[in-house]
């Protein structure tokens, strides 16, 4: 779980900085408040768009199928087992 | 508050004009643009205005310039468009500008006029040429034909002499001779006729003179340009032979009606002769005279073209202005002219300016006078764009244009919808292309104005390319979410599925049967895949099952916050308006509503990823059935989601749905029972007050009262009041006086039905998210299994050429269908989802738009 934690902590400070922090440095114009709503916007948007990933993937209720030629190319290639899947 | 967040603060103001410095002041205002000034004498019938004479001067000198421009486009010029500003002109130079357009309009439609006779006349000449050339064909045949005769001396008598062109009309005869006849008693005449009426005139002619005329006809090969409409037209010549003057002057009739011009034709083969060289000589002249005529038109139409531009915008403003001028109302000295006019109070500043430096460049003494008026009506809706935020203003404005000073959605727009859009388009390489697309057209944004944002079909396009690009980078951003670059998937940080820890997948593997993993030995929680979805899925036979239950929750979660955050815009509606009621009796139930139904099912779904895992997966509820139990108060009839003791879950529900429901009461009944009860305090108070002051009775209390509000003193008060609503008050407020408790309650329980039920349809109506994605993602895999796939899989030489084919047809693909069309149903889709299911929970959109006075808009050609 330890490095669960770590991407969690990771991303949130990202988004965190962009919609947190990000906003107090906008240059002061005209265009400040619109600016400041864009960054606080997108940093909640894409957060959640994360999270509900993230979360979603945290507990797999059930495992991909995969069809023959994938698993082979799988253990070979991600896995890097031999042609006898050793 | 920055801009944009709400619309400008307006004021009403009165502009004092001098008489002779209004002109100069309304150009400056125009020019600013900041101004909408109001018709003070709307009675007033149009032509019965002070500046009606100036505006329809102007009218004039535009259908000149409109004249000119249409000769000019004509000659094919290219009009000149500097495309710099040009200041509306001085008034004494309207009379200036007038004599130039005047002559240059009159010497022009004189060299039209010279050119069509000299045209005409060339024609003519033209027309003689061919009749004496053909002619003297026919002549000559006729002359063989008679030598033959005589040679044969009359043998054949109805042979067909005269070759396949026989004789068309009138019996088969000695035609030699005949014709020589016919010639030698100038029985005859010649012309041209078009040559589709040749036909029906052949016809007219036999029957008209039953038979006694004989036609002779030729085509002229080179097309002939008719100088009044300058097509070119086929025409013929034709000669006709006949006996006695009678018929002459039928077969002159008939071609007079069939517009064939005779030509005079000598007899003689010497006059003839002496003819065609007269006629050649007087060509060549008129062929000179001519290209000098046609060189000096070209001369004064370049000389033209240079200055349209210019003119057109000259005259435009000056007859924007007289307009402008005919909305003021005329002092009574009638040396003032008195304006009306809603402003943005932020330009006050610059409007005075404006005002100052009119003043000034109009030499008059006195200054304009700029003075704010109170007012009770509605100020128009002014929202302040730039050329980034304009396209996100246009998408809320073509739904309705803000109340005046309410929360304006278009800021929230900027990142919102462009997200929306993202989660119904997400695939990494269409994003991309799609953002390169609009950086292009934002980086080429200078030399691209003047070619794409004029173009009818991709103006809209260029206007929106702010969008596409924010489109296209939130695409690449959920693309990579979802893990799909063209349908195929990207292996970044290693998955979390160790399929070789699955047992019995050596023998899958070698057997060739599909193997379904087992999260409990295969699934690696410490190694989670960070971003976005694991590569797996794609790859995976089940591959639909896990992307449905995800996109459907996640679309479920996203419109639940969504329409939160509209109901929260609505809370800044209520405390900017300074309405507690509001807040009490709509806001707070609303939110109640929202949250402990729609928003427990957000808690609901994300605690079931966090808390169910494969090991109990037997025993994780289903959330549908749950919620449908919850809110029909059964008994629960799935495993409960958390709380191991049973019932404290059934509990929390019972008491949330409660809860919920008494929302609806609180939201339907307060408000309309509250406002009545104040009403009936202030009518109570206000009777109390008249009764104390003048001591009248309660009845006509009640007429003053409503008179007074109303601020008008004529005609009989009790009238009025039985009118209620007067009608021609625009904008103005109403005042709370007319009261009616039924109406302000239907209208309570329009908004909570409207409510209550659209929190249950908007949920369902956000699952479009869920669907076009999955849609987008489904097509985009198909294209590439049917196009590339097969393409990749081929081998050899000819699998150079098939990929090379199959690459081509999938580009074009993924752009026309991909691109373009699932790109536009997700924009609307999305358009949908902000102006329903978004902006539902707080616009009013009651306002009107401001429409200042300036040139530029007049300018602008319009958009229609």
């Amino acid at each position: 779980m330890a490095s669960a934690w770590i991407t969690v902590v990771v991303v949130t400070a990202f988004w965190g900085f962009v919609g947190i922090i990000c906003p107090f440095f906008v240059p002061k114009s005209s265009e400040k408040g619109i600016i400041q709503t864009m960054l606080v916007l997108t940093a909640v948007c894409c957060y959640l768009f994360w999270l509900c990933t993230f979360l979603m993937q945290l507990n797999p209720l059930f495992g991909p199928e995969l069809e023959t030629s994938v698993l082979r190319a799988i253990l070979w290639n991600w896995e890097g087992k031999d042609e006898n899947f050793q | 508050m920055g801009s944009l967040f709400r619309s400008e603060e307006m004021c009403k103001a009165q502009l004092f004009l001098q008489s002779e410095a209004a002109y100069a002041c309304v150009s400056e205002l125009g020019e600013l643009g900041m101004v909408q000034f109001r018709d003070l004498n709307p009675d007033v019938n149009a032509f019965k205005r002070k500046f009606v004479n100036e505006v329809r001067r102007c009218d004039e000198m535009e259908r000149k310039l409109r004249y000119l421009e249409k000769e000019v486009m004509k000659s094919q010029i290219p009009i000149v468009n500097t495309g710099e500003n040009i200041p509306a002109p001085a008034p004494r130079e309207m009379i200036d500008l007038e004599s130039v357009f005047e002559k240059l309009e009159s010497e022009l439609r004189e060299v039209n006029l010279n050119q069509e006779a000299l045209k005409r006349n060339f024609q003519e000449l033209t027309e003689l040429k061919h009749i004496l050339r053909k002619t003297q064909q026919f002549f000559d045949e006729a002359e063989q034909h008679h030598q033959q005769m005589h040679d044969a001396d009359r043998e054949d008598d109805s042979q067909n002499l005269l070759g396949d062109e026989g004789p068309r009309v009138g019996q088969p005869m000695r035609l030699g001779s005949t014709f020589l006849f016919f010639i030698v008693c100038g029985r005859f005449v010649a012309g041209v006729i078009e040559r589709e009426r040749l036909p029906a005139f052949e016809q007219m002619l036999w029957r008209v003179c039953r038979g006694n005329v004989f036609l002779r006809q030729a085509d002229i090969e080179t097309p002939l340009e008719d100088p009044s409409t300058g097509r070119d037209m086929l025409k013929n010549v034709f000669m006709l032979f006949f006996q006695g003057d009678q018929l002459k002057s039928k077969v002159k009739k008939i071609c007079e009606g069939f517009r064939a011009t005779l030509y005079p034709c000598p007899e003689t083969q010497g006059g003839r002769r002496e003819m065609a060289l007269g006629v050649m000589t007087r060509i060549e002249d008129f062929q000179t005279v001519l290209s000098q005529t046609e060189d000096h038109r070209l001369k004064v139409l370049t000389a033209a073209a240079q200055k349209l531009t210019v003119w057109f915008i000259k005259v435009r403003k000056l007859k924007a202005i007289y307009h402008t001028l005919n909305l003021f109302n005329l002092d009574v000295t009638n040396k003032c002219l008195i304006a009306e006019c809603w402003c943005p109070v932020a330009n006050l500043e610059d409007i005075q300016i404006a005002l100052r430096r009119g003043t000034e460049r109009s030499g008059s003494t006195v200054p304009s006078i700029l003075n704010k008026v109170h007012t009770n009506e509605v100020p128009p809706t002014y929202n302040k764009t730039n050329k980034f935020t304009s396209v996100f203003q246009a998408i809320v404005d073509s739904y309705g244009v803000s109340t005046y000073r309410e929360v304006n959605p278009a800021p929230y727009a900027i990142i919102t919808f462009p997200f929306l859009f993202s989660v119904m388009f997400g695939d990494l390489g269409h994003g991309a292309l799609m953002a390169m697309f609009a950086l292009w057209m934002i980086i080429k944004e200078r030399s691209l104005t003047n070619t794409l944002g004029k173009n009818e079909m991709f103006a809209p396009i260029y206007g929106g390319r702010y969008i596409i690009f924010l489109m296209g980078l939130f695409s690449m951003y959920s693309g990579f979410i979802y893990n799909d670059i063209f349908s195929k998937s990207m292996n970044i940080f290693g998955s979390s599925w160790r399929v070789s820890s699955q047992p019995g997948v050596v023998t899958a593997a070698e057997n060739g049967y599909t193997l379904a993993l087992d999260p409990v030995y295969t699934f690696n929680s410490s190694d989670i895949y960070p971003f976005g979805l694991d590569p797996i899925w794609q790859v995976a036979e089940n591959k639909l099952n896990f992307l449905n239950s995800f996109k459907m929750k996640l679309s479920v979660v996203i419109g639940i916050s969504q329409m939160t955050f509209g109901v929260l815009l609505s809370f800044l509606n209520h405390s900017y308006f300074k309405s507690n009621l509001n807040i009490f009796c709509e806001f707070i139930p609303s939110m109640i509503f929202l949250l402990f139904i729609f928003g427990y099912l957000v808690f609901m779904i994300i605690a079931k990823w966090i808390l169910f895992d494969a090991s109990n997966s037997s025993v994780a509820p289903t959330l549908i059935i749950t919620l449908i139990d919850m809110v029909m108060l059964q008994p629960m009839s799935s495993d409960p989601l958390y709380g191991e003791p049973q019932g404290i879950q059934q509990t929390i529900q019972m008491a949330l749905v409660l809860i919920a429901v008494m929302c609806v009461p609180w939201m339907l009944f307060i408000k309309p029972f509250i406002l009545k009860r104040r009403n009936d305090k202030k009518v109570a108070r206000d009777r109390h007050v008249r009764k104390l002051g003048n001591g009248i009775s309660d009845e006509n209390a009640a007429i003053v009262d409503f008179d007074e509000l109303r601020q008008e003193s004529d005609t009989d008060p009790a009238v009025k009041h039985n009118n209620g609503h007067g009608p021609g008050h625009g904008h103005a407020k109403e005042e709370e006086e007319e009261f009616e408790f039924g109406e302000v309650f239907v209208h309570q329980a329009i908004h909570t039905i409207e409510f209550c039920l659209g929190c249950i349809s908007h949920t369902a109506s956000y699952l479009r998210l869920w669907a076009l994605s999955l849609a987008h993602a489904e097509l985009s895999e198909v294209l590439w299994t049917m196009l590339m796939g097969i393409g990749l899989s081929s081998e050899g030489y000819v699998g150079g050429a098939v990929i090379f084919a199959t690459f081509a047809v999938w580009a074009v693909l993924t752009i026309g269908i991909l691109l373009l069309m699932e790109g536009l149903s997700a924009f609307l889709h999305t358009l949908r989802l902000h102006w329903v299911e978004f902006q539902s929970k707080f616009f009013m959109g009651e306002g009107y738009a401001f429409l200042p006075f300036s040139f530029k808009l007049i300018l602008e050609p319009k958009e229609e």
